[in-house]
């Protein structure tokens, strides 16, 4: 079975993001940017099943601009077989990216596509989903564990009142949450290696996708500041503070 | 034109973020529908008839939709959207599911986990772990929403809506409900609750929760923690509050042994007052806290337990 797994480039975790002076966004120029974590999750949880056997191969998905090729070869080095790029230099929303993974997939066909649940940028947790309902196949979203076996999915999903165990059919969209597993990290003959695995670029348009943005941003904003607290020395100022300023207990 | 909520249930009432959607869906749009799906969903329709502010509940029946399955709720709700301006959800578990499929089948963009309606077309939303704030426009004839119910103050009061019952859509038998595996608790659900006392690695061990649980019951609270606790294995997946785990907003957060790296603090800085305990005093939580005190928390707890029985 072959398995296509989405990677999107992001501004890294660690970088403390920045609003634009003019409101229009977020700074990313000059800006460290990595594989969205969770999508770290997803192509990790891809090689696991390449390893148990269930995978034949993987495919690295992503668009943006040219240099998400960047963002492919990590999972390349990672140990995924190859890649596909939509390189599209405008803004990408969720469902424009689900319609191009979508003809990607058509053309593709794999038996199951792994994305992160959401993309730590614009935090919209939707791309999965989408993708799912456009192919008409099954999702297993926020997943905790993942098994597979004749042409279903069972997937351990996280949800609000703690986990739930799904059953899916094949083919299938899985989003990956926190504790699915952990990522490793590429050894160094596996980056070599990776400089090799072959990247097909493809464009939106002779994927015949409008990739038009739907939401307009009007304007991005710093979130309000907490207005700096103090510091108390003792438990009974804690309580007395609590109690007589605060009112909360 | 009328706004449809959807709402999640757990087979006898709807979950309280419902009420809290309807007070956003009341912003959208002046006529708010429910759509109660369900297997036996009589006396869940009730409860959502019962929420200020909704004009009619639409009780739709079939097995299929007892476990919530985005794969047979979805074509239910695309059926029943033509007749709607936007479609609302909390931004939870389900919301999060189901929102975005319903929004693909119509083709129609999505607004996740809204903060704010600035106008019927316009809202706020965060966006990095809620370090920026997004106002977005939608053109869409049917506007997708999901709204953080934290921050959509529920109604007081009582209404008595109209419930009509609709035919189900069946299901498609692409997916199937085996099992869940919810963690019990006696105290107040997280998202709710007025208190919420909250560990982190500090703790050290799931052993040394015991400690808060004994602080959260004096205090009639709800039990949250960091992702480090929660990835440490210390307490299950739904303690974690959170930009990927729980967003609170209550009355008085209490965070135990918990730095604050930007992740946890996404899921609390809504919260009316902070009190932080970390024995390190450079940790970034005691930027958002108004209350700090610095020093090992294996002494401070017990002392607050015991502080609190004294008037």
């Amino acid at each position: 079975m072959k398995v296509l797994v989405g990677v999107k480039r992001v501004i890294d975790y660690n970088v403390k993001i920045r609003v634009k002076a003019d409101n229009t966004g977020v700074e990313t120029a000059n800006v460290k940017m990595s594989m969205n974590p969770f999508d770290e999750i997803a192509v990790e949880e891809a090689i696991r099943l390449k390893e148990k056997g269930i995978v034949t191969e993987i495919i690295a998905f992503s668009a943006g601009p040219a240099q998400c090729q960047e963002t492919i070869r990590t999972a390349l080095a990672m140990g995924a077989d190859r890649g596909v790029l939509v390189q599209c230099d405008g803004e990408l929303q969720p469902l424009a990216v689900a319609k191009l993974m979508k003809a990607v997939i058509d053309k593709e066909q794999p038996g199951l596509v792994i994305v992160g649940k959401q993309a730590i940028d614009d935090d919209s947790n939707a791309t999965g989903q989408m993708l799912a309902a456009l192919l008409g196949w099954s999702q297993g979203t926020f997943a905790n564990k993942l098994a597979i076996a004749d042409g279903t999915a069972e997937v351990k999903r996280e949800v609000d009142g703690g986990l739930e165990n799904i059953k899916i059919k094949l083919p299938a969209v899985i989003t990956t949450d926190l504790r699915l597993n952990e990522p490793r990290y590429a050894s160094l003959p596996n980056i070599m290696k990776a400089k090799k695995k072959p990247i097909e670029t493809l464009t939106a348009d002779a994927l015949g996708v409008d990739v038009a943005p739907r939401l307009k941003t009007l304007k991005v904003e710093e979130p309000p500041k907490r207005k700096s607290g103090i510091k108390v020395k003792t438990v009974a100022e804690l309580v007395d503070k609590l109690r007589n300023e605060a009112g909360v207990i | 034109m009328s706004v449809l909520v959807i709402a999640a249930h757990d087979g006898k009432t709807v979950r309280a973020n419902v009420a809290n959607a309807v007070v956003a869906a009341g912003q959208m749009g002046s006529d708010v529908h429910v759509l109660v799906a369900g297997s036996s969903a009589g006396e869940v329709a009730k409860s959502a008839a019962a929420i200020p502010g909704v004009a009619k509940v639409l009780q739709a029946e079939d097995a299929a939709y007892a476990n919530w399955l985005a794969e047979d709720i979805a074509p239910l709700v695309v059926k029943l959207a033509p007749s709607y301006s936007h479609i609302v959800m909390a931004a939870d578990s389900v919301g999060k599911n189901v929102a975005p499929r319903v929004a693909a089948l119509l083709d129609m963009a999505l607004v996740s986990e809204a903060i704010q309606v600035v106008s019927p077309d316009t809202f706020v939303r965060p966006i990095y772990a809620g370090n920026a704030m997004a106002t977005v426009q939608s053109a869409e004839k049917i506007k997708i929403v999901t709204i953080r119910p934290t921050n959509f103050k529920a109604a007081t009061g009582s209404g008595s809506a109209a419930i009509e019952q609709i035919p189900g859509a069946g299901g498609n038998g692409l997916a199937s409900f085996v099992g869940a595996e919810l963690s019990k608790s006696e105290r107040p659900e997280l998202t709710g609750a007025k208190i919420v006392v909250s560990g982190g690695r500090g703790l050290a061990s799931g052993e040394n929760f015991k400690m808060l649980e004994t602080l959260a019951d004096k205090l009639g609270a709800g039990l949250g923690a960091s992702r480090a606790a929660v990835d440490a294995g210390y307490v299950p997946n739904d303690y974690q509050v959170g930009q990927t785990g729980k967003v609170v907003a209550p009355d008085l957060y209490i965070a135990i042994g918990i730095s604050g790296a930007i992740q946890h603090l996404a899921g609390m800085k809504d919260s009316k007052t902070i009190v932080a305990i970390n024995k390190d005093e450079e940790a970034p939580i005691f930027q958002v806290a108004d209350y700090g005190l610095v020093g090992d928390l294996f002494q401070i707890v017990p002392e607050l337990t015991a502080a609190l029985d004294k008037k």
